[in-house]
């Protein structure tokens, strides 16, 4: 028997406590003499709470063994006859042959396909939702090439039917983005995909904010159209540092202020600013840069710029060119978020080629398939096998086990989720039942757990959601 | 006509039937191989297939290679048609954003715009659309709203450039000519002009009759009636002694076949109390129509079978992208076929994606589409649909050798094809991107990748 654990609840919401934005920092010293500096409401960001918390609640879930399927479990293994026990919305073990202990739900897939919920590290579900009209754009502020201060969580539309369809497709997390018409677009929100009457209540506890940056063709041609800068390359590259200057001084004075304050000099706060609030709390290591990058000679550059600045790129996104640089994103531990598919839209994306994530993952990197996409978002299970059989036909020895984990545990480590896309004892049960092997196009999602709670179920309308906006107005489809 | 005028003409007939005929062909027996003929043989589990002079000459369990020809062994693969894709832009775009050649905005020419005389036969975007087994076409004029475009918003400002998003900015009622192209090696990949005429119908219709749906019908009709007015008095209209016509002479005349019922027209529409407008136009008019998009077709399926037209769908349209495709399912596929109507499923916005046509095929299945329909929806029935199926769209003796050996199930992703034939013509396997990845498979080592070939 092999077992990949047992009971176990390692793993809880205050995974995150390092959170950015959230958390508190470094607390005034003294007393009374302390609380007479603090600041009005909304002045601090560090004694403002998080305005916009999370209020999710996992779904109702019971004590559930699915038994004698086939699991890939994300981190590249794959287990035949396998069992997946679930218990307390955890992983509780998963192994080949494990009894499913009394009272547990019993699920028999044997037959059928197991993955870990899958995970879109490249969505815009809810900010340019269905149906797409120009009452609905609200995915990209083109009022400045830097608005690092817009939230994506501000824009969701929780109504966005393309939610219930991510879900029937197995999606169980998502990160929703800001678009790519500015140098810096703002931040992102991570989402579990769970029918919501607000973004609060679909916001991942604890997951850290992502930054969106874009590189390349679009900030250029938006404001280079309106004879602004940016309208060249130099002149984004130009923006982006002017962006991180603005960022450290700011983010010093905050210091100075802070220490000041500590040692009970007097100090005046500087004024709190949205846009370098965020753009500090890169710097600080909090948030997380996901940018938008095509080219492989730019992705470069943006290197450079982190290392002048002192921040970390988690992930460059769409990255049609990252098999030409695979060696050094490698080396740089940076993901690369692309589709096998998708190329020549635009020249920025002409030399995007089907075996690119198959390269990156060869080259030792971070391969994550995503969708950008509220079609192929459906059908990442797809997208990732036309990237593996792409990466087989270019003579590289990939199995579905690893491919798997383009679009589960790689794309977790991209978000900074650490407590799911993997089904490993103690992460949340976030879980998909296939039907056939995910990798064959006539596979489709039977089941699909979120927190161990059904969150869909392709045989029992009960479990299949449909936002209002579908509700009473066309054909029941 | 005089002696030389003959002559000339003689010469110029062979010279084009020269250029249009691919060079002879080897002879080539495949055999061992699993075919799915698309035809009245449907599936034959192990046979042979002989190509000739660019002809299948031959398709059977019990047939043997002929002297002298080239074997090849499949080895239990599977053997194709190759797969013909409606509503595509190839040959007429490169680069998406940069733009294409099948959108035009001309006063005088919009019935008469004509994609056959803008094909490009080097677009690097033909042999990745071979490399997904598609070998032949429909190169379709993109109208007013309409979709054939893969145009990737990532920027959102495409939403507003047309109705639907990433469409045409066409403001013609009539988007003009569409043309069957082969994808094969050569400089005339031409097969079939003139296959159809396309015309916006829902929000794109609306718009480009100055904003309602009821006034696009009615400036149809009125186009119609132009149209038979100049036909039967051709000589008066160039007199100028016939009243004014709102469309350009040009149109006139190529709206002729139209209006006789020879050319159908292909009207983009997705809404089912569109596609009723639609049909009831047709029936009217007596003018033949191919209905293009149909999200919400499963909505009006019986009246569809019953008129007899035909419908090219995406079978992935399954969001309310706008409040023309409220209805929009993944088992739209399945429910038209059900119905008896005649589908072709197209490939992922027609230009760089149009390889996922397999794929689109595949799902279709997945939804409840039964198998073999899929296939003839990616074969015989686009080539019967625009007029072809007398030389593609399933292997049968006596037509055009176009097929391809695929590794396994071609609508699985993780299949690949081994080998295309176009007319004969065994293609390459491979292409710009093909070339791209192999320059950059080893890193970092010796001389920089821009030194090899």
């Amino acid at each position: 028997m092999r077992v990949f654990g047992t009971v176990a609840a390692l793993v809880v919401a205050t995974a995150f406590g390092g959170c950015a934005t959230t958390a508190p920092a470094s607390k005034p010293a003294g007393g009374d003499s302390a609380k007479a500096r603090t600041l009005p409401k909304g002045l601090d960001s560090a004694n403002n709470g998080d305005p916009f918390a999370s209020t999710y609640r996992p779904l109702p879930s019971r004590p559930t063994a699915l038994f004698g399927a086939t699991v890939f479990t994300g981190t590249g293994e794959r287990i035949d006859g396998g069992t997946v026990l679930i218990r307390d919305g955890k992983i509780e073990a998963v192994g080949a042959g494990l009894v499913p202990p009394a009272a547990y739900d019993v699920v028999d897939a044997s037959s059928k396909y197991i993955t870990p919920g899958l995970i879109d590290a490249h969505s815009h579900l809810g900010v340019y939702p269905s149906p797409s009209v120009p009452a609905h754009s609200d995915g990209n502020e083109l009022t400045d090439p830097n608005t690092a201060g817009v939230w994506a969580e501000h824009s969701v539309w929780p109504q966005d039917p393309g939610f219930n369809l991510a879900r029937a497709g197995g999606v169980t997390s998502i990160m929703v983005l800001p678009g790519s018409g500015n140098l810096i677009g703002g931040r992102s929100v991570t989402l579990r995909n769970i029918p919501a009457r607000t973004v609060q209540e679909m916001k991942y506890p604890g997951a850290p904010y992502g930054l969106k940056m874009a590189c390349g063709e679009n900030p250029k041609r938006v404001y280079g159209g309106r004879t602004r800068a940016p309208s060249t390359r130099m002149g984004n590259v130009a923006g982006y540092r002017n962006a991180w200057i603005s960022a450290a001084d700011y983010g010093r004075k905050w210091d100075d202020y802070r220490a000041k304050e500590a040692r009970g000099d007097k100090a005046d706060p500087p004024k709190r600013d949205l846009q370098l609030e965020t753009l500090v709390g890169v710097l600080k290591g909090d948030i997380l840069v996901e940018n938008h990058c095509y080219r492989a000679d730019e992705m470069v550059q943006m290197i450079g710029i982190a290392n002048e600045f002192g921040y970390k790129i988690t992930a460059f996104h769409h990255a049609s060119e990252a098999y030409k640089i695979a060696d050094i994103l490698a080396q740089n531990d940076i993901c690369t978020a692309t589709w096998a598919n998708w190329w020549g839209n635009k020249l920025e994306a002409w030399d995007g080629i089907e075996a690119n994530a198959a390269m990156i993952h060869a080259a030792g990197g971070c391969a994550i398939i995503k969708s950008d996409d509220p079609d192929v978002i459906q059908r990442l299970n797809q997208e990732a096998a036309a990237a593996l059989a792409a990466g087989r036909a270019a003579g590289l020895n990939i199995t579905e086990g690893q491919a798997m984990a383009w679009i589960t545990a790689n794309p977790a480590k991209a978000l900074g989720l650490k407590d799911t896309g993997s089904l490993t004892p103690g992460k949340r049960a976030d879980v998909v039942i296939w039907d056939k092997n995910p990798f064959s196009i006539y596979a489709r999602a039977e089941r699909v757990y979120l927190d161990g709670g059904i969150a869909y179920d392709r045989h029992d309308a009960r479990f299949q959601a449909k936002s209002d906006f579908e509700i009473g107005q066309g054909a029941n489809r | 006509m005089s002696k030389l005028a003959l002559h000339l003409s003689i010469s110029l007939a062979a010279l084009a039937a020269a250029i249009a005929t691919p060079v002879l062909a080897e002879t080539v027996a495949i055999t061992n191989a699993r075919i799915l003929t698309a035809g009245p043989a449907g599936e034959i589990v192990q046979g042979t297939i002989v190509l000739r002079d660019g002809k299948i000459t031959s398709v059977g369990p019990g047939v043997s290679a002929p002297a002298g020809a080239r074997i090849i062994d499949a080895m239990g693969a599977t053997v194709t048609p190759g797969f013909v894709a409606a509503n595509t832009l190839l040959g007429a775009v490169e680069v998406r954003s940069l733009g294409d050649d099948l959108t035009v905005n001309n006063p005088d020419i919009g019935a008469a715009f004509d994609v056959q005389y803008g094909l490009d036969p080097q677009s690097t975007l033909i042999p990745v659309a071979r490399l997904g087994g598609i070998t032949r076409a429909i190169v379709m004029p993109l109208s007013a709203g309409g979709g054939g475009t893969d145009f990737h918003a990532d920027d959102g400002e495409e939403l507003y450039t047309a109705g639907g998003g990433g469409g045409s900015k066409s403001t013609a009622l009539f988007a003009g000519q569409a043309a069957v192209i082969h994808l094969g090696e050569g400089a005339d990949i031409l097969v079939k002009p003139k296959v159809g005429m396309v015309v916006p119908f829902g929000d794109g219709g609306a718009n480009v009759a100055g904003g309602a749906r009821g006034a696009e019908i009615v400036a149809l009709k009125a186009a119609f009636r132009d149209v038979r007015d100049y036909m039967r008095n051709k000589a008066a209209y160039d007199r100028a002694g016939v009243r004014d016509m709102g469309l350009s002479k040009a149109d006139l005349e190529a709206l002729i076949p139209v209006v006789e019922g020879r050319m159908p027209i292909i009207a983009s529409v997705h809404k089912a109390s569109d596609i009723r407008s639609v049909l009831q136009f047709a029936r009217e008019e007596r003018v033949k129509v191919i209905l293009n998009g149909a999200e919400e077709g499963w909505m009006t399926a019986g009246e569809i079978a019953a008129a007899g037209v035909p419908v090219i769908i995406n079978p992935l349209s399954d969001r309310p992208e706008s409040f023309q495709v409220l209805g929009a399912t993944m088992e739209n596929a399945a429910r038209l076929q059900a119905a008896g109507v005649t589908l072709a499923i197209e490939g992922q916005g027609g230009a760089h994606r149009v390889r996922e046509l397999r794929y689109n095929a595949g799902n279709a299945v997945a939804n409840g589409m039964p198998y073999q329909a899929a296939l003839a929806a990616v074969t015989i029935n686009p080539a019967r649909i625009f007029g072809v199926a007398d030389k593609v769209g399933s292997l049968e003796p006596g037509k055009d050798a176009d097929l391809v050996i695929w590794t396994g199930d071609p609508f699985e992703p993780l299949s690949q094809p081994t080998a295309v034939f176009i007319r004969g013509e065994s293609q390459p396997m491979t292409s710009r991107q093909l070339e791209l990845r192999d320059r950059y498979k080893t890193l970092g080592a010796g001389y920089p990748a821009a030194y090899s070939r």
